[in-house]
């Protein structure tokens, strides 16, 4: 027992400090774990500072130092006048600032842009922000009322009639169209083989032709008589909001149950009232300014916008018909989706522009930019469709069967159980399409219109301007605005998409 | 009484009501019917328009006009091109144009794509916040906007031939492009063709064998020396014996402009260079997502074997991590291949500019141009889809799912 005492080590004065370990956290650590922790880390490290430095340091001289702040004209930002190596022309850009927002877009009127700019903003905010509440209610608001209220803000003019003159101008349309396959058939019919044949399908159409003319017949009278009256848009609307307002009073449940639907029909034509007798669109409304004159930011955001707004419903429709049992709408929404995915957008503008006039009757012609517009919104709608598809795709069967279960009809389910679910799933995806469709946008100063960069573009060429730094001057402005549109709408996905993660993080 | 099984009944409406209307039945067939009706009417309405407009300005419908005279000259052809050639001459002209431009972009693409990608992998942190900074400003900004950026910016201000930029005297930097030396094939030009292709083909068949032997036997050949021997000192050999293969004509300088050598044009620089530039960014992260998606426990364990870094990148991370890289990938392929139709800004003779652009303007048959455009980007990224597909369906087969 006694050696396993002498042998016990028992220490009498403590241990010597040890050197604190190499830090790791903070600057200092960050400079010494992953920047200059090994020979080839420090190479690397000092091929990237000089990347930087031959690239972030011109840009800066460029674009504050040797920039030149104030002038009238070129002589201002000519080396010669400024006694140095003049960097970034920004005169220029505060000469041209106008006409790369508003285009061609009378001085007068342009109010009128930076008000559907000011009600855009304020609409589109609330809807962007999770946390506040109506969110139905704002996107509501944002994809029905604010593209009629803009179309009429930034295009002017008026109204002619209201829900009745263009469901009868409508179907009046649509009845000619018959009559007229009709004859075509018929005259057909004297040089063909299969004559008697198409001799009775023809009669067979105008037959059909001449029963809806009967049948819309009293709607085409009431239209002709209101035209008469020089009241003849508040006697429509008040026509329109009375029917309407029934059917979804019956539609919505009858005595037993349609006050909800009754109360908010009413709610949304007082509303209509009110936006037609403040803009006057029941005479004449603003001024017309016609879309050629349009241009800048102005066009690049109405284009977007529209293109975003348009490009929903039609995404939801192909998707829902990609998926659906019925074969021949299946194959026609995949050919359709395909098609649209298979072909660059230019050649689509190309389209729009050049042969979609061919393929309208030809007293009917249609603005350019609507036809840009109609080109774009097909192409992100197929897109789009895609996008929906995924969401689809990733609500379980169950959900689907549920909704069944309870008795739902197909319509109730998609719109009431599937939908939701599968918007929310893919509301990242769908932004990062809006991105891609804001940058396309740019697209359309092919088709001589003058967005943005085509605004910048017929900018380099006047003389007045031209100097060696008057291009990379405007290309650093437009660069900035795109990307700042461009890298908000991004960050904006991430946090959504974080959002929507919360429950998988860990 | 009889005890054979009752007959099913007659199900001839069933299976009409299946083939005609999905799983939905009668219903389904209404709705196909009103649908049918629908487009048919649409269409209708299109051809008789159509037909009527065209009457209207005098433009007769048809394909005959691809014999006619073109009567414009492009300024960077292929092949052999005048204007007096024919419309569908162009038209292969704008295709051959189109298809250059986009291989040379993605060969570029992918090179700067994969560098960026390993920028944003490293661990210095400076690198990666490079490979970032680069991402998010490449891709937050329109493709246009870079490629007129570009063309009218950078190289606009390039010097005028006069004072063009040299790069070892061979190649010359000016505003009116890159002029770059000419190879012209010599003597020796056919022995060393066939010998290096019968070096690749052999170099193929060997490590086809070389596969084989390492699967089946269990054998591993060491075959690069002789792949090395087979592309390489083969070649140079049938050099020395048959004289060089090809002579290089240099760019001389002569008054304003550079006789001899060839000259790329600036609108092929600026939209290569564009388009190689953006689609590298996407490129950059599809790769960084597909080198993330393995398992960083494939790493340790191919570790824990004995490998080293790089064979258990090799062998063990880039294989799984191309099954996850490659189909997006192709998807940027054919994205770029549809981007290069913004050559028309800049005036770069491709499909889309020298057909749907001038061709277009000059004979009016809109309805024909434009579609065989659209059928040629359509054609090709069917054909893309079709082959993603065959790979898909190995790829799963291999995983055994």
């Amino acid at each position: 027992m006694s050696d396993i005492t002498s042998s016990a080590f028992i220490r009498e004065d403590l241990v010597a400090e040890r050197p604190a370990p190499v830090k790791t956290t903070g600057f200092i650590g960050l400079v010494r774990t992953r920047l200059f922790n090994s020979p080839t880390n420090i190479l690397l490290t000092i091929a990237g500072a000089l990347l930087l430095w031959f690239t972030i340091v011109p840009s800066v001289k460029f674009l504050v130092v040797d920039a030149v702040w104030s002038g009238n004209d070129r002589t201002s930002c000519l080396a010669e006048t400024a006694g140095f190596a003049v960097g970034a022309c920004w005169p220029y850009i505060q000469a041209k600032l106008p006409q790369l927002i508003y285009g061609f877009y009378p001085e007068a009127e342009r109010w009128r842009v930076n008000l559907t700019l000011v009600l855009a903003v304020v609409l589109l905010l609330p809807l962007l922000i999770p946390r506040l509440p109506a969110k139905g209610f704002n996107a509501g608001l944002f994809f029905f009322a604010f593209p009629m209220v803009a179309f009429f803000l930034l295009h002017g003019g008026g109204l002619g009639g209201f829900g009745l003159s263009w469901t009868a101008g409508l179907l009046q349309l649509f009845d000619d169209s018959i009559i007229g396959a009709g004859q075509a058939v018929l005259s057909l019919s004297k040089s063909s083989s299969i004559g008697p044949l198409l001799w009775v399908v023809g009669n067979l159409i105008l037959l059909v032709g001449t029963a809806i003319y009967w049948l819309i017949y009293p709607l085409t009278w009431l239209r002709d008589q209101l035209q008469g009256t020089g009241q003849s848009v508040w006697t429509d609307f008040a026509i329109t909001a009375v029917v309407v307002t029934l059917i979804a009073f019956f539609l919505g449940g009858g005595v037993r149950a349609g006050w909800r639907a009754l109360a908010s029909s009413i709610a949304a034509f007082v509303a209509v009232a009110i936006i037609i007798k403040l803009m006057g669109l029941d005479h004449g409304g603003l001024p017309i300014v016609q879309t050629n004159l349009w241009g800048g930011l102005l066009v690049t955001l109405v284009v977007s916008v529209t293109g975003i707004v348009t490009s929903l419903p039609i995404g939801i429709v192909l998707a829902l018909g990609r998926r659906s049992t019925i074969p021949l709408i299946r194959i026609f929404s995949i050919a359709f989706i395909e098609f649209w995915r298979g072909v660059p957008l230019i050649t689509v503008l190309f389209f729009a522009t050049y042969m979609l006039p061919l393929f309208l009757p030809g007293n009917f012609t249609v603005d350019g930019l609507v036809r840009a517009l109609i080109g774009i919104s097909l192409f992100t709608g197929a897109y789009q469709a895609e996008n929906v598809r995924g969401g689809l795709a990733a609500i379980p069967r169950g959900q689907g069967e549920a909704a069944a279960a309870l008795g739902l009809s197909w319509w109730k389910m998609t719109s009431l159980i599937v939908l939701p679910q599968a918007l929310r799933h893919v509301i990242p995806n769908l932004v990062n399409s809006f991105i891609s469709l804001f940058k396309d946008t740019s697209l359309v100063s092919i088709v001589a219109l003058f967005d943005l960069l085509g605004s910048l573009r017929a900018s380099f060429s006047d003389p007045k301007w031209s100097t060696p730094s008057t291009a990379f001057t405007g290309f650093a402005f437009a660069g900035i605005i795109y990307f700042i549109f461009c890298f908000g709408m991004s960050r904006y996905s991430l946090f959504v998409e974080h959002r929507l993660n919360a429950h998988r993080r860990n | 009484m009889s005890t054979e099984a009752r007959k099913p009944p007659a199900q001839i409406a069933l299976k009409i009501r299946r083939v005609l209307g999905g799983k939905t039945g009668w219903n389904g067939i209404a709705v196909q019917f009103a649908f049918a009706a629908i487009l048919g009417w649409i269409a209708y309405e299109i051809v008789s328009n159509a037909r009527t407009n065209l009457e209207n300005q005098h433009i007769a419908a048809g394909f005959g006009f691809l014999r006619n005279n073109a009567g414009f000259d492009v300024n960077q052809t292929l092949i052999s091109y005048t204007g007096s050639d024919t419309f569908l001459r162009v038209f292969m002209v704008g295709l051959l144009n189109t298809l250059i431009v986009s291989v040379v972009g993605i060969v570029f693409a992918t090179t700067i794509g994969f560098i960026v990608a390993l920028c944003r992998l490293s661990p210095n942190w400076l690198l990666s916040r490079i490979g970032e900074l680069y991402v998010e400003i490449i891709r937050n900004l329109p493709l246009l906007f870079q490629i007129l950026f570009w063309y009218l910016a950078v190289l606009a201000a390039l010097p005028n031939p006069r004072q063009s930029i040299s790069l070892l005297g061979i190649f010359f930097v000016s505003n009116r492009g890159l002029v770059v030396p000419s190879p012209i094939a010599e003597s020796g030009f056919e022995a060393f063709l066939a010998v290096l292709a019968l070096g690749i083909v052999a170099s193929l068949a060997l490590r086809f064998y070389a596969r084989r032997a390492l699967f089946q036997r269990g054998h591993l050949i060491r075959i690069w020396p002789y792949v090395l021997g087979l592309l390489f000192w083969l070649p140079l050999l049938t050099m020395l014996v048959f004289g060089p293969p090809f002579s290089f004509e240099l760019p001389q300088l002569k008054g304003f402009n550079f006789a001899g050598g060839s000259r790329i044009i600036p609108e092929f620089v600026a939209l290569a260079l564009a388009l190689s530039t953006y689609t590298a960014a996407f490129i950059a992260e599809i790769v960084r997502a597909g080198i993330l998606s393995v398992h960083s426990g494939q790493m340790e364990a191919g570790a824990s074997l004995g490998l080293s870094r790089g064979t258990t990148l090799r062998l063990i991370v880039v294989p799984q991590a191309m099954r996850v890289i490659v189909p997006p990938l192709t998807n940027q392929y054919l994205n770029l291949t549809k981007n290069s139709s913004l050559a028309v800004a800049i005036g770069y003779p491709d499909l889309v500019s020298v057909f749907a652009g001038t061709s277009l303007s000059q004979t009016g048959q809109a309805i024909e141009i434009i579609a065989m455009t659209m059928g040629v980007y359509l054609l090709i990224s069917l054909i893309t889809s079709a082959v993603m597909s065959i790979y898909g369906w190995r790829i799963s087969r291999s995983l055994g799912a």
